[in-house]
């Protein structure tokens, strides 16, 4: 006990002194937290559109007035030409074209029927997808405003309507912000517990202190606790800082749930993601080593564990990855507490996997570190 | 001469025998690749939703086939009480809810009027909103087929065309931008880390007092990773053609000429880090706060930036990474020729210019 | 010196794939004996040394170590003994009182016996005005001389040197070998390796080792006889010019 006593002065009053490191764990976190969830919304907005109007009626006038007045959109270019608004897309200036055909008005209340041509930049599909349906929704709008002046009131309300109404629970205002943040602080927890802990260790292999700790009596747990035990407060007090702080203060984010039962899990979220810094560290001879493998797997973890993008869309043998991820489980259960309010019995089951998670990367790293090779 | 190749080589001995360090220089593309073309999307498939039909009638039931007839819903259980929806929610991944009234479709033929309740969990807006944008549009697809009945006149039919991705792919959006993530990556961070680390390792200073010109000593560090990013280059191309189906509409020529102008960009970057820091650690953090972090979210290929406010979007200029992602769809994915990227290319050659002045200027002949 | 053997070893050999970094070395050494275990660059001395301080298991051969049994009691030979490693091995960032304490208090000493023995410590090495700076302040010599006092702070049986007078001065290294004559008095056992042959005159006996194998044992007097040498930079040239192996 006394062994270990020793080593956490050493290791706290080693972090404390090293100048570049502590702003870094201390401000990056921060300013990260600051940039990314105004940087980070999937949402679709802003969509600019290129109107090429053969027709100059008022019902071309007219469905125009509807798009500009939807706020999906920016009108971006209004001419006659299809070339010039193509030449718009290529220089990305404009993200879909409407054309509107020569005798759209005549031809649709002659004829009963015409068509309207649309060019949708396709290369960011999400964006070409939604931005062709608001249009789709808009045009299939106006037409029903056409019916109506045309068509017999009471004929059309023979039609059953179904009326839909939809409700967001839990994020009522559909504050991306809510969604974002709390995965960005899992994202930063996890980036600096592993990677710090793992080029920690190596630096003491690489400059040769290791070598004088392992001709001590210094047992091997003491040595580990020893490492393990500074980078789980630094990890705990940086996540209440971007919880208790910064999340609340600028984002107004105030967990639903109990803050308890979500520090019990980050507890030991934290030991089974510092247990991998562990292992990886047993594995490295460098700093870059260290640094090049923790790396490629942080950066596969972040990708895989629904921070950024749903689940559900993976195939298979993606999912199974990602269920493998320590990193997966406490994005949800950090959503589930503090967005849904979940409480212990929900997610039970995630708490017992990630003990599993930590049993097992800690494990594996006493195992793998060798005081005598 | 010869004596740069020496140096050269003894550099690119310490590449490849570091086999950890070359499994995340060339397993991350690889990698990155795999991951983005197949695993991470966008797109809305198999989200699990609930349904509570207190209608339980052929109305109901036809709704409920349609949502669920292909890959984007998938029914994970029918509730018999609408008070257990909340409990779902918190529980399990559930993304939506369907409420059937009694006696909807009774209502729908006798009243012509019907309500169906979407309830969506928001934790997750944006799954939400289109997934519940996604459900109304099967409903009123159900709608438009009851009122099939009367063929309805003034149908305007939009017609339309994707342009340049007919089949919605995301990696058309991605790869691009992975090809600027890993040369960034491969050039600025471990150029810096292994210049840094002759520093730390104190053999540094035999290298700065041998006849040699330092600076060829920089160079021959430099070059190694100049190498392999071509190599990086060739193996993302070659995988997202052949796996992902990308096309390279345009000049290959050209990609790779605006490629190795990013890549000495990246380099020069690289070697402004390193003559500014003292340890790997420090090199590292720096390389990975003040580099990979932005160019993951200011390049435009995870979030798009016309959706970032005004002075992230200005901010987001100052990256090469943004100029070169537009460089390389317009050539890659929209087959365009220099023309239409000569000014993307003047800021990218003027940012090189700048750093590599910079570096130049900060490099210290000394140590201190 | 007395007649309890402290170390004992017998046939010791350490093997890396085909390449036998060390080869059956068998030799005692005494209780308070300053035992000089010398060697060309290459010779195999820091892979044995390594091995007798349990950093390291060999591929064969027996050896006690303090009476502990080198495959079985590694964490026994390791509270009775001290260490000092050819980089010096003190933490740079943290200060020569930080250092004292760290290492005393991972050795077992009490908090009264840690403070007792750093005063004691900083008095000797004269090191009062730099007790609070960061020991990578320090110059070499110093350092050095920091790094041994602190490997016999707990006054262990047995401290290993490597090469612990490597690039320092020949006033800081006479003074550094004064520190050595003065745990020798206290009945601690030194076993040293060095390249400095005029170091070897201070030990009581010394071996040479050439490719692996111990070539000869025995006091410097001795040696100097058996191969008419006048100092022990001649014995050591007349047995190692035939060697094969060397950095």
């Amino acid at each position: 006990m006394r062994t270990l006593k020793f080593l956490l002065q050493k290791e706290f009053k080693q972090i404390f002194r090293n100048k570049a490191l502590l702003p870094m764990i201390l401000v990056a976190p921060i300013m990260q937290l600051l940039i990314m969830p105004l940087a980070a919304d999937y949402e679709v907005k802003n969509i600019n559109i290129s109107i090429v109007d053969h027709d100059h009626t008022t019902y071309s006038q007219q469905l125009i007035s509807k798009i500009t007045a939807s706020g999906y959109f920016q009108l971006v270019d209004y001419g006659n030409s299809y070339q010039s608004a193509f030449n718009q897309i290529e220089k990305d200036k404009s993200d879909l074209i409407l054309e509107i055909p020569q005798g759209f008005e005549k031809n649709l209340v002659r004829e009963s029927n015409e068509k309207l041509f649309i060019a949708v930049n396709a290369i960011n599909g999400v964006k070409a997808g939604l931005g062709g349906n608001y249009l789709s929704q808009i045009i299939a709008s106006y037409n029903n405003d056409i019916r109506l002046k045309w068509v017999q009131p009471q004929k059309y309300n023979a039609v059953p309507t179904i009326e839909v109404t939809s409700s967001y629970w839990f994020n009522p205002f559909l504050n991306y912000r809510f969604f974002i943040v709390p995965g960005i602080l899992v994202a930063l927890v996890t980036m600096i517990g592993s990677y710090m802990c793992a080029l920690n260790i190596v630096k003491e292999k690489e400059v040769g202190t290791i070598e004088q700790i392992n001709v001590t009596p210094i047992k091997k747990y003491h040595f580990i606790l020893g490492k393990l035990i500074p980078f789980w407060v630094i990890g705990m007090v940086m996540f209440s800082l971007g919880l208790l702080v910064v999340a609340r203060l600028i984002y107004g984010i105030v967990p639903f749930g109990s803050l308890w039962v979500l520090y019990a899990f980050l507890g030991i979220f934290l030991i089974a993601i510092l247990g991998l810094g562990l292992l990886i560290s047993t594995f490295a001879e460098t700093q870059q080593q260290a640094m090049s493998v923790a790396f490629f797997f942080i950066m596969i973890f972040m990708l895989m564990s629904g921070l950024f993008t749903s689940l559900d869309g993976m195939p298979k043998w993606a999912y199974i990855i990602a269920k493998c991820n320590p990193v997966t489980y406490f994005i949800e259960v950090v959503r589930m507490i503090i967005l849904k309010g979940s409480g212990f019995a929900d997610i039970k089951n995630h708490f017992l996997i990630m003990i599993g998670f930590a049993g097992l990367l800690n494990g594996l790293a006493i195992w793998n570190y060798k005081k005598t090779t | 001469m010869k004596q740069f190749l020496s140096f050269v080589r003894k550099e690119l001995y310490h590449v490849f025998r570091d086999s950890k360090t070359l499994l995340m220089l060339f397993g991350l593309p690889i990698v990155l690749i795999v991951l983005f073309g197949f695993a991470v999307t966008n797109e809305i498939k198999n989200a699990k939703i609930i349904v509570c039909d207190y209608a339980k009638d052929p109305a109901s039931q036809e709704i409920i086939n349609k949502l669920t007839v292909n890959t984007t819903f998938n029914l994970e259980k029918t509730l018999l009480n609408h008070s257990q929806i909340e409990e779902a929610f918190k529980k399990e991944d559930i993304k939506l809810a369907i409420v059937f009234p009694a006696n909807f479709n009774k209502d729908l033929l006798h009243l012509n009027k019907a309500q169906v309740q979407i309830i969506a969990d928001a934790s997750d807006p944006n799954t939400a909103s289109t997934l519940t944008n996604y459900a109304m549009a099967v409903i009123m697809d159900y709608q438009m087929d009851l009122m099939q009945n009367s063929n309805l006149p003034y149908r305007i039919t939009p017609e339309i065309r994707m342009l340049y991705n007919p089949e919605l792919k995301g990696a058309t959006n991605f790869v691009p931008g992975i090809m600027a993530l890993v040369l960034l990556l491969v050039c600025v961070l471990m150029t810096a880390v292994s210049i840094v680390k002759e520093k730390e390792m104190g053999t540094m200073e035999i290298l700065l007092v041998s006849p040699f010109n330092p600076l060829l000593v920089i160079i021959s560090k430099a070059l190694p990773f100049l190498l392999l990013s071509f190599v990086n280059l060739v193996v993302i191309l070659t995988l997202s053609v052949t796996l992902l189906d990308m096309p390279i509409n345009g000049s290959l020529l050209l990609l790779v000429a605006e490629s190795t102008l990013l890549i000495i960009c990246a380099l020069s970057l690289g070697l402004l880090i390193s003559n500014n820091t003292h340890s790997q650690q420090t090199a590292m953090l720096l390389a990975m706060m003040g580099m990979m972090l932005p160019t993951i979210l200011f390049t435009g290929f995870m979030f798009p930036l016309e959706n970032m406010p005004v002075a992230l979007q200005i901010l987001a200029n100052i990256f090469p990474s943004k100029w070169y992602y537009i460089i390389v769809k317009s050539i890659m994915i929209k087959g365009l020729g220099f023309s239409a990227i000569w000014k993307e290319t003047l800021i990218l050659l003027g940012t090189t210019i700048l750093l590599l002045v910079l570096s130049l200027k900060t490099f210290k002949k000394r140590l201190e | 010196m007395t007649n309890e053997v402290v170390i004992k070893t017998d046939k010791l050999t350490k093997r890396f794939g085909d390449f036998i970094a060390t080869n059956e070395v068998t030799f005692e050494v005494y209780a308070g004996e300053i035992f000089g275990f010398l060697g060309a660059n290459g010779a195999g001395k820091t892979t044995a040394m390594k091995m007798l301080c349990g950093l390291s298991t060999p591929s064969s051969g027996n050896a006690t170590i303090a009476g502990f049994d080198i495959y079985k009691q590694t964490e026994q030979i390791k509270k009775h003994i001290g260490y000092m490693s050819q980089k010096f091995s003190l933490y740079e960032d943290l200060t020569v009182l930080e250092n004292i304490q760290f290492f005393g208090g991972i050795y077992g000493l009490s908090d009264k016996q840690l403070k007792e023995k750093s005063n004691e410590l900083i008095e000797t090495l004269g090191l009062k005005s730099e007790a609070k700076k960061l020991v990578g302040s320090l110059p070499l010599g110093w350092k050095q001389k920091l790094a041994f006092s602190v490997a016999v702070l707990h006054e262990p049986q047995i401290v290993f040197l490597d090469e612990p007078t490597g690039g320092v001065d020949p006033v800081t290294r006479r003074q550094f070998w004064d520190l050595i004559y003065q745990a020798a008095d206290k009945g601690i056992t030194i076993f040293v390796t060095t390249h400095y042959m005029d170091e070897a005159e201070y030990c009581n006996r010394v071996s040479i080792m050439v490719d692996g194998v111990i070539e000869a044992l025995d006091t410097p007097a001795n040696l100097k006889q058996q191969f008419s040498a006048t100092s022990m930079d001649e014995v050591f040239y007349e047995l190692a010019r035939g060697a094969k192996r060397s950095e």
